[in-house]
């Protein structure tokens, strides 16, 4: 038992009632924020700002090493990227690497709803996609290369078989894990309304995993680039009309280091054009305005 | 308040129903030969302690769970399925379509069912946004509103469907004790106005009261009818009064006589 002196008792005091509250002495409740931290507030400006300072700490260092066969600065990077998009193969390279890539993910994402639809349908699809995406997802796609060059040949149906592979495993993972994380309220809700089969799928379940099959894409595509430029260093070799693994591999072997730069800092380009332009338009007009994701 | 015409059906019937689910260990049994009937107009309160198996019961009507035993009918049609002629409020905030404006949530089963559809669910779903006083976010996405807004839209969205019956399971449980007095309130007005049945499902004694015009009390493990009360003459302005305090008294001995006895030994902690 607590002592009966040490027991803490707060002081009664009068009580007050105010009439009116003065509202002169608030000063400033509400203030514009000022031009510089609007600015700072976009997220675009603060990334392109970590660009240029990326930018300058190459341009600085390949300058003081002084040694463009090993590594060449920005500036002789981005001349090399200028001359030979505008007038050497730079651009036809990407655009058949671009063109691999989109076949390649299109039907890897054909063949993940395939996938997840039998998994949310039958229980037996459920097991078939989980034991495969244990197996399949972390076997490098590159790994199966040599089978594709056997079964496919040379060309294009070879790439496109280890660009589906990467994509998915991925997607549908992602995918199907979305689904299975939908609140019951929410099916319990769609299924209020009569809906069912087809139309309850897309009508509640996609949207609701929404988040998810999103962030499945995103991962499924950075997945089929990396897929994509590995297959092509390999075996652009001997393919003529190459993308922009054998661009890069080719100019290594004729020592232009600037245009090897070239061609990653192409990769990279694409790469951020795709994130931060188109998957991010999908993001704000879909989850961030539904308030499912920040 | 008209009371029930002697001779009408009663639109929804529960015959001796037995309730079983199962859990990764156990068949448990909900409910066990529950019967009641509830005629339109009805403010029907399920009442009773957590484990009673009201909510499940309300699950039943809805159509998501089937009776092992007896039977349950809505017009004389048994309940197989979940249909949008019983309208489901849930006690979750997340039950509205987080991708789909206010108005939107509200139009979706109009337009799902094929009820309503374009311009007519349109005006629908607004009239009914401003029974709920919502008019000012018709156009806002769900996750800019207050918990209290959402079972708004939520009560507005199965209103709108123009229900048989209207399930509402424990809707104010999650809301502050001041929403939650309001939230009522706007009900009991809003039944004023429309007429609609509802079944209501709570734990709360005051609030069977209050919102409803009859209660079944529930009694727990596993859920089987203690009593059928009328508290159709009570609402709020009641509150204080004596006969309000009889009838919560009441109830609350029949629920909770035996387990008062029994946590009184080894109270005190």
């Amino acid at each position: 038992m607590v002592d009966a002196t040490s027991r803490i008792v707060p002081p009664v005091r009068p009580e007050f009632e105010l009439r009116d509250v003065a509202d002169a002495q608030f000063g400033e409740v509400e203030r514009p924020l000022s031009a510089f931290e609007r600015v700072w507030n976009q997220t675009w400006v603060r990334r392109a700002t970590i660009v240029v300072v990326l930018a300058a700490v190459w341009e600085i260092y390949g300058r003081t090493l002084n040694n463009p066969l090993i590594f060449p600065a920005f500036s002789d990077v981005a001349q090399a990227f200028w001359h030979d998009f505008a007038k050497g193969p730079l651009l036809s390279r990407m655009l058949t690497t671009l063109q691999v890539l989109l076949l390649g993910y299109a039907a890897g994402l054909s063949l993940a709803a395939v996938f997840t639809t039998l998994a949310v349908s039958t229980r037996f699809g459920n097991d078939l996609l989980s034991t495969l995406t244990a197996m399949f997802n972390p076997l490098p796609a590159i790994a199966l290369l040599p089978l594709a060059l056997l079964w496919f040949g040379l060309g294009i149906p070879s790439l496109v078989f280890v660009i589906i592979h990467s994509v998915l495993w991925a997607v549908a993972l992602n995918t199907h894990t979305g689904f299975k994380s939908v609140s019951d309220t929410l099916r319990m809700a769609g299924q209020n309304y009569g809906l069912r089969g087809v139309s309850y799928v897309r009508k509640i379940l996609i949207p609701a995993a929404f988040p998810s099959i999103l962030a499945g894409l995103k991962i499924g595509w950075a997945f089929a680039w990396r897929t994509l430029i590995a297959a092509e260093l390999v075996f652009g070799v001997s393919s003529r009309s190459g993308g922009l693994g054998w661009y890069i591999f080719e100019n290594r072997n004729l020592l232009e280091t600037a245009n090897v730069f070239a061609g990653l800092l192409t990769v990279i380009v694409i790469g951020l054009v795709v994130e931060g332009v188109i998957f991010r338009a999908i993001e704000a007009r879909t989850v961030r305005r539904w308030g499912m994701q920040r | 308040m008209p009371d029930a015409a002697g001779n009408a059906p009663p639109i929804l019937k529960v015959d001796g129903v037995t309730l079983q689910y199962k859990t990764t260990e156990h068949l448990v049994t909900a409910t066990y030969r529950v019967s009641f009937e509830v005629h339109r107009g009805d403010r029907f309160v399920l009442l009773g302690p957590s484990g009673c198996g009201k909510s499940t019961l309300l699950k039943g009507v809805a159509g998501f769970m089937s009776p092992v035993e007896g039977a349950m009918s809505l017009n004389g049609r048994t309940i197989d399925r979940p249909g949008p002629d019983r309208m489901m409020v849930f006690q979750e905030f997340d039950q509205l379509l987080p991708w789909k404006t206010v108005l939107q949530n509200v139009m979706f089963p109009m337009e799902c069912a094929g009820k309503w559809r374009g311009a007519e669910a349109a005006a629908r779903a607004r009239h009914f946004i401003e029974k709920v006083n919502l008019t000012k976010f018709a156009d806002v996405y769900p996750h800019m509103l207050s918990g209290g807004m959402k079972q708004r839209v939520a009560i507005a969205r199965a209103m709108a469907m123009e229900p048989e019956i209207l399930l509402m399971d424990e809707p104010y449980a999650a809301l502050d004790a001041l929403t939650r007095r309001k939230m009522q309130e706007e009900l009991l007005e809003l039944w004023d106005d429309v007429r609609f049945t509802v079944l209501f499902v709570t734990h709360s004694i005051e609030e069977a009261i209050v919102v409803g015009s009859r209660i079944l009390v529930l009694s727990p493990h596993p859920g089987r009818v203690k009593a059928e009360l009328n508290c159709h003459q009570f609402d709020h302005t009641a509150q204080g009064g004596t006969e309000f305090q009889t009838l919560q008294r009441r109830i609350h001995d029949m629920l909770f006589a035996e387990r008062i006895e029994a946590e009184e030994a080894d109270a005190h902690g």
